[in-house]
């Protein structure tokens, strides 16, 4: 078990917060609606079937139409939430998530499920490890990756309440209720969860419990390092990147490829303004075989994994 | 709240002479545009004027100066390369001044190759990659089905456009979900970019497909307005099925050097052949 041990031991599957919180949006806001492509349980959208049976479009396996009609939906007066397999959400429809959705900029928001490598052994076609570069570059579109239950429920929440195309990604991995000083969220405003001056730890989504597990054994070897927790990719929060600059050393942890997801966004930035060392952690592309929790452990996403990258860090600093 | 039209509605001969009146200013006006941008697709224009001066001057249910009324009746411009006929359209029914068509394709126009619902009143959704308009107007037209609107739903696509498989996926929704407040219009000029439909990706026998589908399928004469107008107009309730309008037209229909020519599909006319058109369309 790659997951950092946690001090109660109970793990959460995001979904759960998800489909509750958008059963209870739903009861005071009649505007919304949930669209899906033959994936009521995968999205664990059972309970918002039961309990608003009209307002549950299924198009079946088709997830250009799925995405479109979410568009319409909105063009309808509706308040649409698209909800499928990130892989196929994201990677079959994606023209239509860039004309109907992101350029024609409409109030539509899309729920990435299982994303990242959840699914494990069913291998590459099933992991969306892609997702968030791609959709980085709708530049209007809002990207949120929530890291635990509790800012699940908040994405949810702030994507309805924000007029425009938001993009949640929800895992199914296990994750544990992250400890908050102030728990406060709010679209594009990183969460610092552990404080720190030799460097910075930049993760979201499933990573985040593994930084802050590895900061915790960093400090017992004397190094102070500092997690943020980036739940919104786009748009980044630039000035919690210019502070994380200032420790000399950051490293990027995501549930994603090393190419245009996370770290490719902080490194956009840091190039721009104070470019420091810079470690970028993820997967390199296609993935061997095997279950998602030996995949992170294989690439280092594992709290001794992110230690280590952290230290050759610091060490890179002139 | 826009008023439903009295049922057996008919065309008289004096809407007739405004939508042929409006059809042809539509061709004249969007050749001129091509004309000067030196850029557009005149040949789509041509096949599809008759279709949108029936419906913006006989069908449609829209305020221009409330073009996001909830209860106005859609319509989605699929095939959206052919802008120069939509915009004029468009112009013509007052969404915004007619001076605004000669900034056509211009640097920061609203008037963009192909249509941008952010730029544009009237513009429900920004189209261009073909394919995109059923799958969008299925979904408008779901939203008026769940609320129980009188609002209908109206897109036209090309007929090469068929060959995208995202119609197809839509299709299947749209029919699943009888949903009778939607209609597809395909513009069967039978001629795509660079050849023939047949010669390409044979879709004959479309109605055959749209039945198989579960559509109620309607075959008129594209370019007749008693014909546009009485399967357009036509009362959906009760129907319980999405109607397909094939209407046969002809790429570049009113010019005599354009007509059912594929060169046209993107051709751009000289001083002589838009000189000649002026003459012809009248």
């Amino acid at each position: 078990m790659s997951a950092a041990p946690q001090p109660n031991g109970v793990y959460f599957d995001c979904r759960d917060s998800f489909a509750a919180t958008i059963e209870s949006l739903a009861e005071a806001d009649p505007r919304i609606v949930t669209v899906v492509s033959d994936s009521v349980g995968s999205s664990k959208l059972g309970g918002f079937k039961t309990k608003f049976p009209d307002r549950m479009v299924n198009v079946g396996i088709a997830e250009q139409t799925l995405v479109a009609v979410g568009a319409g939906l909105a063009n309808g007066g509706k308040l649409p939430f698209v909800s499928a397999a990130s892989c196929f959400l994201t990677g079959r429809a994606l023209e239509q998530v860039k004309a109907d959705i992101a350029y024609s900029n409409v109030n539509v928001k899309l729920i990435g499920q299982s994303s990242g490598v959840a699914y494990g052994e069913l291998g590459p076609t099933h992991h969306s490890i892609e997702d968030l570069a791609w959709l980085r570059l709708f530049n209007n579109m809002k990207l949120i990756v929530p890291a635990d239950p509790w800012q699940t429920e908040q994405a949810i929440r702030a994507a309805a309440a924000y007029d425009g195309p938001v993009f949640v990604r929800v895992s199914r991995m296990p994750v544990p209720a992250l400890q908050r000083r102030n728990p406060v969220f709010e679209i594009g405003v990183a969460e610092t969860l552990v404080d720190g001056t030799d460097a910075t730890i930049i993760a979201n989504g499933t990573m985040v419990h593994r930084a802050v597990a590895a900061a915790t054994a960093l400090a017992a070897e004397g190094i102070s390092a500092r997690v943020v927790n980036m739940a919104t990719v786009n748009p980044l929060d630039e000035t919690a990147i210019a502070a994380a600059a200032e420790t000399g050393a950051i490293v990027t942890v995501e549930e994603h490829s090393v190419r245009g997801g996370l770290g490719g966004a902080v490194a956009e930035i840091i190039t721009g303004t104070n470019p420091v060392p810079m470690r970028i952690m993820g997967f390199p592309g296609f993935v061997p075989t095997g279950s998602a929790d030996w995949l992170m452990d294989h690439f280092g996403l594992t709290p001794a994994g992110i230690s280590d990258a952290v230290k050759q860090t610091i060490a890179r600093k002139k | 709240m826009l008023s439903s039209p009295p049922a057996g509605r008919t065309l008289t001969n004096d809407m007739t002479l405004i939508i042929r009146d409006k059809a042809l200013w539509i061709r004249r006006r969007s050749f001129q545009m091509v004309y000067e941008a030196r850029l557009g697709h005149p040949g789509g224009d041509f096949s599809a004027a008759d279709i949108l001066a029936t419906l913006y001057f006989g069908v449609l249910r829209y305020d221009p100066t409330n073009p996001t009324d909830p209860s106005r009746d859609r319509f989605v411009m699929s095939k959206g390369h052919c802008t120069g006929a939509f915009y004029a359209v468009l112009a013509a029914a007052g969404y915004f001044p007619e001076a605004d068509l000669s900034t056509y394709m211009k640097p920061l126009s609203m008037l963009n190759g192909h249509p941008n619902r952010n730029y544009l009143p009237g513009v429900e959704t920004n189209t261009g990659p073909l394919g995109h308009g059923l799958p969008v107007a299925t979904g408008i037209a779901i939203a008026g089905q769940i609320d129980g609107t009188a609002s209908r739903t109206f897109v036209l696509t090309g007929d090469g456009e068929l060959q995208e498989g995202s119609n197809w996926e839509a299709a299947l929704t749209a029919a699943h979900r009888k949903l009778e407040n939607l209609t597809l219009i395909i513009d069967r000029n039978r001629l795509q970019q660079g050849a023939r439909t047949e010669e390409t990706a044979s879709l004959d026998p479309l109605d055959d497909k749209w039945r198989a589908f579960g559509w109620h399928v309607e075959v008129v004469d594209g370019h007749n307005y008693d014909e546009l107008f009485n399967v357009l107009s036509e009362s959906p309730k009760g129907r319980g099925k999405p109607l397909c309008v094939i209407a046969n037209t002809f790429k570049g229909k009113g010019v005599s050097f354009m007509h059912d020519n594929v060169a046209w599909h993107h051709g751009v006319p000289n001083a002589e052949q838009f000189e000649q058109a002026m003459v012809e369309l009248v």
